[in-house]
């Protein structure tokens, strides 16, 4: 909508690009709602997937819509993807460690870092 | 120009013996330090004789005065371009008698304390004290300007001191010590003041400068005047009252008598002979300012010396401990001097009041010292400092008996001793200046006499007392010592001090004036003839006099109560009414202020330290917040 594109030089047939950007922020603040809210760290961490995921839509998206002759958009999406599996495996050590440490996974009782 | 540079090394002995007996003399035995102490002293002596000698003869030309000269000069502080700090050696008859003074006293208790402190614990700490306060005494004398006096005047306190304080687990020492140094560190911020004002108002500290009759000093009589007397005056009071303190005169003299707590050496060396004559040093050394620019200051300097002299005469005959009657002896004879310069005037003949105090200072020096050194050969003999514990001991101690006799003798003014030459001197002196202080110092050399021999009888003569082991005479060490300021005191009152030590540095002639010398020969011997009634046997006679005088008596015996009004003073007044009020104002409004500024930071940090919970989805919260207020603001509003 705030968008002016013109669809017909564009390959994907009948879906706009704004749908892409609608179905991206709804996931991304999914994402927000439930890293905010859910008290399971598993959880919170199933959020910052989705986030990041959001944000690979839009860059996918961008790309193939305004400049659909690059790559860039692709393989920034892939190295978030990279990083995200790394990240990934990084938080689920520290939740196993909170785990044996707390016997608990629960995100308001790792309040040991304050004041 | 005669080269005397070797004189910087007068100062530099002791204190290299003090920093070696001080740092290692717990890793040497007892009697090396004593050693080192005493061979550095032997040789300040003789550099001091040589000095003495080539100064006032070898090197002096006939007929010419003697002048002042800086032997040596370096610059120690750099405080701005026109204001220095010196630290230099200055050499004019007054410090060069000093330096005689101070080397022959300090060699003689050197070698006396070899035997008197033996299998003390804390010899080799004595001897580094010792020779301290040498080198402080030794710097006092030397110095070229008023500011490097201070400094060391500052450094005799300290080591007297560390010396009335040496037998530290004594609680009477220790706070004889104390009393010792507030009183003159008090004394002394009077002194300070003086000080800044003089150097204020003449824009120097050189004594050279400052005495010179040309210089900015005598330039300032007149001047600005505040109840009457010029700031020069004032300034010279203060100075004065530095001096004082030091010299412990009415009413600063209260820590002298305590004083005595010390080893008996360091009441000879520091607490008869020298250190408290650094007050009449320094009225002398600043004489010509007195004199010429600030006579009241004058008269002040002559009436404390006259009622502190009676005041400590007349106490000295109730006292019974040996000491303290050599004590107030000391304070009195010390007024003595002070009136000496008090009624003197420059130049000539009219210099004869000065003439007087240093000769008096020299011979004093020589006597004192040798009845403090004998007191403490009694006292090692008995082990007791009190004269009714003794008796009958001129057969235990015939060296002792003698030598004391000898400065009994020349304290009471017995020609041709010493004394004889120097008390008439001043009492001469008087005579021409003031009637009622003549009248005051003629009292006192009767009662001086009086107590002298009062306590010779009750020492040696009197009852025949039974000692737990038999009294027996002092070793060599201490002898010695004894035979040498004897034979000084005996001698040293054929010095020509007229024509050496005088205000100008001119000669000029004295002759024995014979209707003073008779009558106040006359008068000592009165007093020693009615001691010799009273004490040389035992006799009901002391004790009625007591009754009979009654009140008088009992004041003088309790000192006139001048501690208890000091300690009336401090605590009941000073501590309530200004130390209170100083310590609420400090701890309400001084801490109270830095109090508050704490507490409110604290309590700021109690309510903000809820932000750092520790519970990521606060933060992560806040962050969301933030970013998206941030990008509403982007969009919207810039």
């Amino acid at each position: 909508m705030l968008l002016k594109i013109n669809t017909s030089k564009v390959m994907t047939g009948s879906i706009p690009l704004q749908y892409f950007l609608i179905i991206s922020t709804l996931m991304f603040f999914t994402g927000i709602y439930g890293f905010l809210t859910r008290k399971n760290l598993i959880t919170m961490l199933m959020s910052i997937e989705l986030i990041l995921n959001s944000v690979n839509i839009n860059f996918v998206a961008f790309n193939r819509f305004l400049y659909p002759n690059n790559l860039h958009g692709h393989f920034f999406s892939l190295i978030v993807i990279a990083v995200a599996a790394a990240e990934a495996a990084v938080a689920i050590a520290i939740i196993i460690n909170i785990y044996r440490n707390f016997r608990s996974i629960d995100v308001d009782r790792v309040d040991e870092m304050k004041f | 120009m005669i080269d005397y540079t070797y004189t910087m090394l007068i100062p530099l002995i002791p204190l290299t013996a003090f920093l070696i007996t001080g740092l290692l003399g717990h890793k040497m035995k007892p009697i090396v330090s004593g050693l080192i102490g005493s061979t550095g002293l032997f040789v300040v002596a003789l550099l001091s004789y040589t000095t003495a000698i080539r100064y006032f003869w070898t090197d002096h030309i006939e007929g010419s005065g003697y002048s002042a000269l800086k032997a040596f000069e370096v610059t120690w502080l750099n405080l701005t371009d026109k204001l220095t700090i010196n630290l230099g050696v200055l050499l004019d008859p007054i410090s060069v008698m000093m330096l005689v003074v101070v080397s022959t006293v300090s060699l003689m208790v050197h070698i006396y304390s070899l035997g008197y402190m033996k299998g003390e614990s804390g010899f080799a700490r004595f001897y580094a004290f010792l020779s301290l306060f040498s080198f402080s005494m030794l710097g006092l004398v030397l110095a070229t300007n008023i500011f490097q006096m201070y400094i060391f005047w500052e450094l005799v306190g300290v080591s007297s001191f560390l010396l009335i304080g040496f037998y530290y687990e004594k609680p009477s020492a220790v706070a004889a010590s104390k009393k010792a140094f507030i009183v003159t560190r008090f004394a002394d911020l009077g002194f300070l003041v003086g000080i800044l004002m003089l150097s204020f108002m003449t824009g120097t500290f050189d004594f050279r400068t400052l005495v010179s009759p040309t210089g900015p000093a005598i330039a300032q009589a007149g001047g600005a005047a505040f109840m009457g007397l010029s700031a020069i005056t004032w300034a010279l009071i203060f100075i004065f009252m530095g001096g004082a303190g030091k010299s412990a005169m009415f009413p600063l003299h209260i820590w002298l008598p305590d004083a005595m707590e010390g080893p008996t050496p360091v009441s000879a060396l520091i607490h008869a002979a020298t250190m408290v004559v650094a007050g009449v040093y320094l009225v002398a050394r600043l004489f010509p300012v007195y004199a010429m620019v600030a006579p009241d200051a004058l008269h002040v300097v002559a009436w404390v010396g006259g009622i502190s002299s009676l005041f400590a005469a007349i106490i000295a005959c109730t006292q019974t401990d040996i000491k303290r009657v050599l004590a107030y002896s000391t304070m009195s004879q010390i007024g003595y001097m002070m009136l000496a310069l008090g009624v003197s005037g420059y130049g000539g003949h009219n210099g004869l009041g000065f003439m007087a105090g240093n000769f008096h200072l020299f011979t004093h020096a020589m006597f004192k010292a040798l009845l403090f050194l004998g007191a403490g050969a009694i006292i090692h003999a008995v082990h007791s400092n009190d004269m009714r514990d003794m008796g009958g001991l001129r057969k235990y101690l015939p060296v002792t008996h003698i030598t004391f006799l000898i400065a009994c003798l020349t304290i009471a003014g017995v020609p041709p001793l010493s004394g004889f030459f120097s008390k008439d001197e001043i009492l001469v002196a008087a005579y021409h200046h003031s009637m009622p202080l003549f009248v005051i110092e003629y009292l006192v050399a009767g009662i001086t006499a009086f107590y002298m021999f009062r306590l010779y009888y009750n020492i040696f003569w009197g009852k025949e007392t039974h000692y737990h082991h038999t009294p027996h005479e002092a070793p060599f060490t201490m002898t010695i010592p004894l035979m040498i300021l004897a034979v000084g005191s005996v001698f040293a009152g054929f010095l020509p001090f007229h024509d050496l030590v005088t205000s100008d540095g001119l000669p000029f002639e004295t002759h024995i004036d014979y209707a003073i010398a008779i009558p106040s020969v006359l008068i000592g011997v009165v007093g020693i003839v009615i001691a010799t009634i009273m004490y040389r046997r035992v006799t009901l006679i002391p004790d009625k006099l007591a009754s009979g005088f009654g009140h008088l008596y009992t004041w003088a015996y309790h000192k006139f109560y001048m501690d208890e009004v000091y300690l009336f003073v401090t605590k009941k007044i000073l501590f309530n009414y200004v130390s209170r009020p100083v310590a609420w104002f400090d701890r309400h409004i001084v801490d109270g202020t830095m109090n508050l500024i704490a507490r409110i930071v604290e309590q700021s940090s109690v309510m903000i330290k809820g932000f750092q919970s520790g519970r990521i989805q606060q933060y992560g919260y806040v962050f969301v917040t933030g970013t998206i207020a941030l990008v509403i603001i982007f969009i919207y509003f810039l």
